[in-house]
């Protein structure tokens, strides 16, 4: 399996010992072959994958980098950071399959309640992630990804804030790729908003009861309008990690059609194999699940 | 053998006695000749002399027409009744499916699927499941063939006629959500018949989804929250979750959040049930199909319910 986890841009350097003997340049040779074979099976597997049908959304709830680090023994932090190198790492196969847009479950608004210095330090990881991301050469450049950070973004602090409108003022010309990541988020949170909006806009018609008075008449394209994620369509699977089967208040209103699945391998532990596992599932029961979405 | 008349001038002695006590939960032991056994109930008398049944939360829910005859039954081995579910909701799919691997008519699948819901039932009221919400019709469900959808009408007629008497018994109140307009005119007095009937109950609340659509329900709530922004009720700043909530079609209910929901038949989906309601719900996405679930299938969905941890966002200490 570790042949085809991660995206072939192994760098020479990166293989061999600073000292060159015999060995270890045999070793490094054989790593960049394995490298190399790894990538070979990967594109094959995509291209045997497109032959059907794959889907334009994918939603990650990204859960157990806590227990991640425990497991292998690390810092808190690690974990989180294992699990920022699995996000990028689950990125790179999405785009390269065909998947358009991609949400992932960042920090929900109940996270908050968590202890303070686990939020700070998630806060200042958010911060420096998103400076990688906006650099030259980083995945963004390389799918022209258009970042979209959804939620209530007035709680987070003036640094987080900024560092999210630059990042969706930079990248708002690109097209290719979407990537939504909601932060300071919970759905219902999002349905209040949304709400509040349709009826501060007053953009509904009114219809006249019993020819007494106009009552309001709120559709549920009203509502859908003023989401958060109505700049994405809804999400064609939803991918939670570490075997919680449950929403935990994520994407309630644009998953009542999506299929669930939850993988029981922690979000660092996340591979390509649950992708290409996922898709396969997805696309036997493509058909019906179209014949389902197109009722009114 | 004392005569009939003399034990119920007893009873009535025994509550009397009652009536002019504090509120308290008294248990009385009368001795009924006719059976020759001691037979405990327990009851809250309060000042006006109507007997309630307390429930978990020392509240009187105000019925007098369920009585505890009995505890209740033991859970099976390795189910613990602190960790049980008080609210379990349940999408009852497979019932075509199973018939078409029997070479059967869908009705027929479906009028096995009846066996299952009656079975569960009678094991949430036996296992103090508070409340039971059961997804019998979807608003999608009218795309079905007319055949089927006025077969479906047809069953849950029949079932609820046929069944009332027995849910009753068993102190089940019925509620029911969803688009009712839709239903055929029989229907909707049935269903509103049985409501009425069964609203004093309390062992276990029966909420029936029947029309029923998810972000229809969020919608109507959003539209009964601009009618009161309107008309000067309330103003926009005061929309909150909690608003939302109280406009849904749920909250009535004394727990409108499923902590567990279980959908049969091996589909991963919550198909427009119950979505904000499903926020932090533990969901069971069982194999099997809805007429081949059973005690057994039952007894693995909570099994499975109580050995998750349950977060809400936060962590475990």
């Amino acid at each position: 399996m570790f042949l085809i986890r991660k995206p072939c841009q192994i760098h020479s350097n990166q293989l061999c010992a600073p000292d060159n003997t015999m060995e270890k340049e045999g070793i490094c040779k054989f790593k960049q072959l394995f490298s190399y074979l790894g990538c070979f099976l990967r594109k094959f597997m995509f291209s045997i994958l497109s032959v059907g049908p794959i889907p334009d959304h994918i939603a990650f709830i990204m859960d157990g980098n806590r227990r991640f680090a425990k497991k292998r023994h690390l810092l808190e932090g690690d974990g989180h950071k294992a699990g920022y190198e699995s996000l990028i790492s689950i990125l790179n196969y999405c785009y390269q399959l065909g998947v358009k847009y991609i949400t992932v479950y960042a920090f929900s608004i109940e996270n908050f309640k968590r202890q303070p210095e686990e939020v700070q330090l998630l806060m200042d990881l958010m911060v420096e992630k998103i400076e990688d991301l906006l650099r030259n050469g980083s995945i963004v450049d390389k799918y022209g990804m258009r970042l979209y950070f959804v939620g209530n973004l007035g709680l987070l602090s003036s640094t987080v804030r900024a560092a999210a409108e630059k990042a969706m003022q930079a990248t708002a010309h690109n097209s290719r790729a979407v990537l939504l990541i909601c932060v300071a988020y919970t759905s219902s949170n999002e349905m209040v908003h949304a709400v509040n909006q349709a009826i501060r806009k007053n953009e509904f018609d009114s219809v006249e009861e019993e020819h007494i008075e106009k009552v309001p008449m709120i559709k549920i394209n009203d509502i859908k309008r003023h989401m958060y994620m109505s700049v994405a369509p809804d999400p064609d699977i939803v991918i939670r990690s570490s075997g919680e089967t449950r929403l935990s208040n994520f994407l309630l209103w644009q998953t009542a059609y999506s299929p669930l699945y939850s993988p029981t391998a922690l979000w660092p532990e996340i591979s390509i194999w649950h992708l290409i596992w996922v898709v396969l599932d997805f696309q036997r029961k493509y058909a019906y699940l179209q014949k389902k979405r197109k009722q009114p | 053998m004392l005569p009939l008349r003399s034990s119920v001038s007893l009873e009535k002695k025994l509550l009397s006695f009652s009536r002019n006590s504090c509120p308290s939960t008294i248990t009385q032991s009368l001795l009924f000749p006719s059976h020759g056994r001691l037979v405990q109930l327990k009851t809250a008398v309060s000042a006006t002399g109507v007997a309630h049944r307390e429930d978990d939360k020392g509240v009187n829910t105000g019925t007098a027409s369920t009585w505890d005859l009995s505890e209740p039954e033991p859970l099976p081995p390795g189910l613990l009744r602190e960790l049980m579910p008080r609210h379990v909701a349940v999408v009852m799919d497979g019932n075509a499916r199973w018939a078409r691997r029997r070479g059967l008519p869908a009705s027929s699948g479906h009028e096995a699927g009846v066996q299952s819901l009656r079975e569960l039932i009678e094991l949430c009221v036996k296992w103090g499941i508070r409340v039971l919400t059961v997804f019998a019709f979807s608003s999608e469900n009218w795309f079905r063939p007319k055949g089927e959808v006025d077969f479906l009408m047809g069953l849950f007629e029949r079932v609820m006629e046929s069944e009332l008497q027995n849910i009753h018994r068993q102190g089940v109140q019925i509620s029911t959500i969803g688009d009712s307009s839709k239903l055929p005119k029989s229907l909707q007095k049935l269903l509103s018949r049985a409501e009425q009937y069964t609203k004093d109950n309390s062992q276990l609340h029966m909420i029936v989804a029947i029309s029923y659509s998810g972000r229809s329900d969020i919608t109507q709530a959003c539209k009964r929250i601009a009618r009161k922004v309107k008309d000067g009720v309330i103003c926009l700043e005061d929309i909150d979750e909690k608003l939302i909530e109280g406009e849904l079609e749920t909250s009535f209910s004394d727990f409108p959040s499923p902590d567990l929901l279980i959908r049969t038949s091996g589909e991963l989906r919550l198909s427009n049930f119950l979505l904000w309601q499903l926020a932090y719900t533990e969901l069971f996405f069982a194999q099997t199909l809805w007429p081949d679930f059973r005690k057994t299938e039952f007894v693995e969905a909570l099994h499975s319910f109580q050995q998750r941890q349950r977060r809400y966002g936060s962590r475990n200490s």
